[in-house]
């Protein structure tokens, strides 16, 4: 099996172990599995299949809104992981974008034009930074970047709730004053063409981020220097390439989109800065899209449009006596599925080898 | 006579290419068999056959007369056939008994009988004279000795006929020798050897036959007392083949490469390379021979500047560059074919046309304003490719992995040669390639020398020292113990001083001062 089609074959294959054993596992709480399926459609087209209702622009607005800040951690994920590195800090560096937007929205008084630019702008550099910590003590010290990036995380949570409740002084204890419409990615026209929905603005950073992610990436001597030290460091090294200098800009870029996710959220979806209670998973989601996506742009568009597509059905599901957290355990055992390809390509090998004896192997 | 390993006109088709192509190879009991050919003549596929790692397209197999289906290793195994791969696979937190009963352990209840293991190690050790330590840990003894105990496992499962995939790639010339005698012990007591190579010396000193392969085809098959290595070498390569490198006297000029009073630390922290002195004239090829691990590394690294220095001075033209990073060493007009060709020379999940521009990706015209040229990336790959007659499935856009060891090297050496730096860190340059390549390897190296370069060649073939340099530096222990004329020198005096009982340190043909 050639690379590329590994590529594309695999994680479809266990996206579609996930859906099985899903439906394996609501069959055995005693629910219908088409059920759960109605549920899933209805939650991001709106078409209900079992009651005949049609499209429904509604629900799809909300699942992009879903779809969106996933899109971005998981950009954020596989930008680190090219460079050999392994990022848990997209959730803490989330944090710090949405607070930064929310600091600019808060304090700057400017015409949308500038306004908006400049907070999303606050948002990036503030994840970049955020980033550009844990790289610097890579680079400099060799400290581990997993250890760094989820106690970075922790910072980011409760300086966040410090700096809402105790400089910009929230009155109810859960969010800021509203931000001027100037700061704001919200639309009017979007929300109506999709039944008030909360769609916003907020795709087309999200589709920039996508266009840049994979520019860097594939036609860049940045992106070559980058992915050289991800594959081999001492090869990288030998050709005089700055290691450390990419360990730190390549965590830094990571940060960036991740900081751009918190704003995206926090200007788009809502129109505040909100206290946050605990990690709310967008972290974690961007890793398992970044997984399922194989660290590709496209993959990563993909992935993440699913992982939104069964984020955004779980209060339907749960209306419709399925646990929601049915649509977790799907998630969930597609990035255990995805992580089992070596398995997986074993089968399928397997399986190719007894159609076609004669086309295996590339080595001559 | 009787065969105890047949395979007879066996055919195996890869996607694009006939790999093996109606060849017939029968073994005699008892016997050490060669077999012979360049890289990607399909020694490699036919042995992955006899193995059970591929399944023949047409033609049958024959194991002491019966005819067999070889489906998996497993079933190699049980017929008794064992493999010492290239590249061991040992796990190298274990011991050496740990290694050896992996996968088989011997058990008392639930617990592994170490001892009873241990025990049987160290008789099968003894019986073939292999010295083996059981209890050592595999990351504290020599490459020659892991490949001892690669042996040592095919014994332990009563292999009978056992393969040896290039098996002195990896060793020094003593090493060498040693292995030979253990073949030898292991003819006598009984086993029926397979040897892949492409080393016509050691055929012809321990095989007794010799099977000769040439792109996918049987080339024939000889008697290795009729034969001699030239005979042999021109089946190989299908044309007559010198073993002499073609040169002309050198023509030496000023001195590019110095380096004074030099002291690097090893890994363990100790002196790898003592107060070192050492010049490299333009137009000249300065040999480094040593046993391995006498400081080589640690010097050639410093140069290159992979490690840092301890003290001392290294001169490039009149900067001293001890203490510049890399990329400046290069644009000084450094150049460096490392030894380690996948740690450090390529990046394996790169295509090779990726690895071609590993130096230079940024410059024009492989980059305009950090934008990459893919189309100029393909040509420069395509034309290397040609010239250095890189074999590779998907040509530049093969992924390193995917290539050869061989074709691997010949990748390296195609880039840093073509990118003709004035001094030239040569470490190992043929090393898993076949006599073609490295005839046409040696004689760049030596155009280069012609062009005016200075070339440091560090390997551990003496061979090559002693046919491609025009002086000689013996390092032995971190130190230079001596710089002989290479027309002049035997391979018995360089013996002598590798081995730290001779110093010739003041024969230098010209003294060293600033």
């Amino acid at each position: 099996m050639t690379t590329r089609k590994e590529k594309i074959v695999l994680p479809l294959i266990a996206v579609l172990l996930g859906f099985v054993l899903g439906s394996l596992i609501v069959a055995l709480t005693g629910r219908s599995p088409l059920a759960m399926y109605a549920a899933i459609v209805k939650g991001f087209s709106g078409i209900d299949i079992l009651n005949g209702q049609p499209l429904n622009s509604r629900y799809i607005g909300e699942f992009i809104i879903q779809a969106m800040p996933i899109i971005l951690t998981g950009l954020s994920f596989a930008f680190a992981s090219r460079t050999g590195l392994f990022s848990i800090g997209a959730e803490g560096q989330l944090m710090i974008g949405s607070l930064s937007a929310t600091t600019v929205a808060l304090l700057v008084r400017a015409p949308t034009v500038i306004h908006l630019p400049l907070v999303l702008l606050a948002a990036i550099l503030g994840g970049a930074l955020w980033g550009a910590i844990p790289g610097f003590l890579k680079a400099r010290y060799n400290v581990h970047e997993v250890v760094v990036t989820i106690m970075m995380n922790y910072i980011a949570l409760h300086f966040n709730n410090f700096v809402i409740l105790h400089i910009f002084g929230s009155v109810d204890r859960v969010k800021t004053a509203p931000f001027p419409t100037t700061a704001l990615l919200k639309s009017p026209f979007l929300e109506s063409i999709t039944r008030n929905s909360r769609l916003n603005w907020g795709f087309i950073p999200v589709i920039l981020a996508l266009l840049i992610f994979a520019f860097i990436i594939n036609k860049t001597t940045f992106g070559y220097s980058l992915r050289a030290v991800g594959y081999n460091k001492e090869a990288a090294r030998y050709a005089g390439m700055k290691v450390n200098r990419n360990i730190i800009a390549s965590m830094a870029i990571a940060g960036a989109f991740a900081g751009l996710a918190g704003a995206v959220i926090t200007v788009g979806t809502f129109n505040f800065g909100r206290v946050i209670q605990s990690a709310e998973g967008y972290g974690f989601d961007g890793i398992a899209v970044a997984l399922v996506g194989g660290n590709e742009a496209l993959g990563i568009l993909l992935a993440g449009m699913l992982c939104g597509g069964l984020k955004a059905p779980q209060p339907l599901m749960q209306s419709q006596g399925i646990p929601r957290e049915i649509a977790g355990i799907i998630q969930a055992s597609i990035v255990l599925f995805v992580a089992m390809k070596f398995g997986i390509k074993m089968v399928l090998d397997k399986f190719e080898r007894k159609q076609a004896p004669t086309t295996e192997g590339d080595r001559v | 006579m009787s065969y105890i390993v047949e395979m007879l006109h066996i055919t195996k088709d890869f996607p694009g290419i006939r790999a093996n192509d109606d060849i017939t190879l029968q073994i005699e009991e008892k016997s050490i068999h060669a077999l012979l050919g360049e890289n990607g003549a399909g020694k490699s596929t036919l042995m992955s056959i006899l193995f059970g790692l591929y399944q023949p397209d047409s033609g049958s197999i024959r194991v002491r007369g019966k005819e067999v289906k070889i489906s998996d290793p497993n079933v190699a195994t049980s017929l008794g056939i064992g493999m010492v791969h290239q590249h061991f696979k040992l796990v190298h937190n274990f011991t050496v008994t740990e290694n050896i009963i992996l996968g088989m352990e011997p058990h008392k209840g639930p617990v592994i009988d170490i001892r009873s293991a241990e025990k049987k190690v160290e008789e099968i050790s003894k019986l073939y004279g292999l010295a083996v330590d059981p209890r050592a840990k595999i990351e504290d003894i020599s490459v020659s000795m892991q490949q001892r105990v690669e042996i040592l496992k095919m014994l332990f499962r009563d292999a009978e006929i056992l393969i040896f995939d290039e098996p002195t790639a990896v060793l020094t010339p003593q090493e060498i020798h040693e292995l030979m005698q253990i073949m030898r012990r292991l003819v006598e007591e009984g086993k029926t050897i397979l040897l892949i190579t492409h080393k016509l010396k050691e055929i012809k000193e321990v095989a007794d036959v010799c099977t000769v392969l040439r792109r996918g085809k049987l080339v024939g098959t000889v008697s290795v007392a009729d034969t001699d290595e030239e005979r042999m070498a021109e089946m190989m390569v299908g044309r007559q083949v010198s073993f002499h490198v073609e040169k002309g006297p050198a023509k030496p000029g000023e001195e590019l490469l110095r380096i004074e009073n030099l002291n690097v630390k090893n890994v363990k922290g100790l002196l790898g390379v003592k107060n070192l002195s050492l010049s490299v004239r333009a137009g000249e090829v300065l040999g480094l021979c040593g046993i391995d691990g006498n400081g080589q590394t640690e010097l050639v690294q410093a140069i290159t500047g992979l490690t840092k220095i301890e003290s001392g001075k290294i001169f490039l033209r009149n900067i001293n560059i001890a203490n510049l990073p890399i990329k400046e060493r290069t644009d000084l007009g450094l150049g460096h074919i490392p030894e380690d060709r996948q740690k450090h020379g390529l990046v394996l999940d790169f295509t090779l046309g990726e690895n071609f521009v590993i130096h230079n990706y940024y410059e024009k015209p492989f980059a305009n304003y950090g934008i990459l040229n893919k189309k100029a990336i393909l040509e420069n790959a395509e034309r290397l490719i040609r010239e250095f007659d890189v074999r590779s499935g998907q040509g530049a856009m093969t992924p390193a992995r995917a290539m050869s060891g061989g074709n691997q090297q010949k990748a390296i050496v195609a880039r840093e040669i073509d990118r003709s730096p004035d001094v030239f860190i040569v470490v190992q340059p043929t090393r898993g390639l076949d006599v073609g390549a490295i005839e046409y390897i040696h004689k760049r190296i030596i155009a280069e020398r012609d062009r005016g370069k200075a070339i440091l060649l560090v390997s551990l073939e003496l061979d090559e020292i002693m046919d491609v340099s025009d002086r000689i530096a013996v390092i032995y222990n971190g130190e230079i113990v001596g710089i002989v004329d290479a027309a002049a020198t035997t391979e018995n005096e360089l013996g002598l001083m590798m081995s730290g009982a001779l110093r010739k340190t003041h024969a230098a043909p010209q003294a060293v001062h600033a």
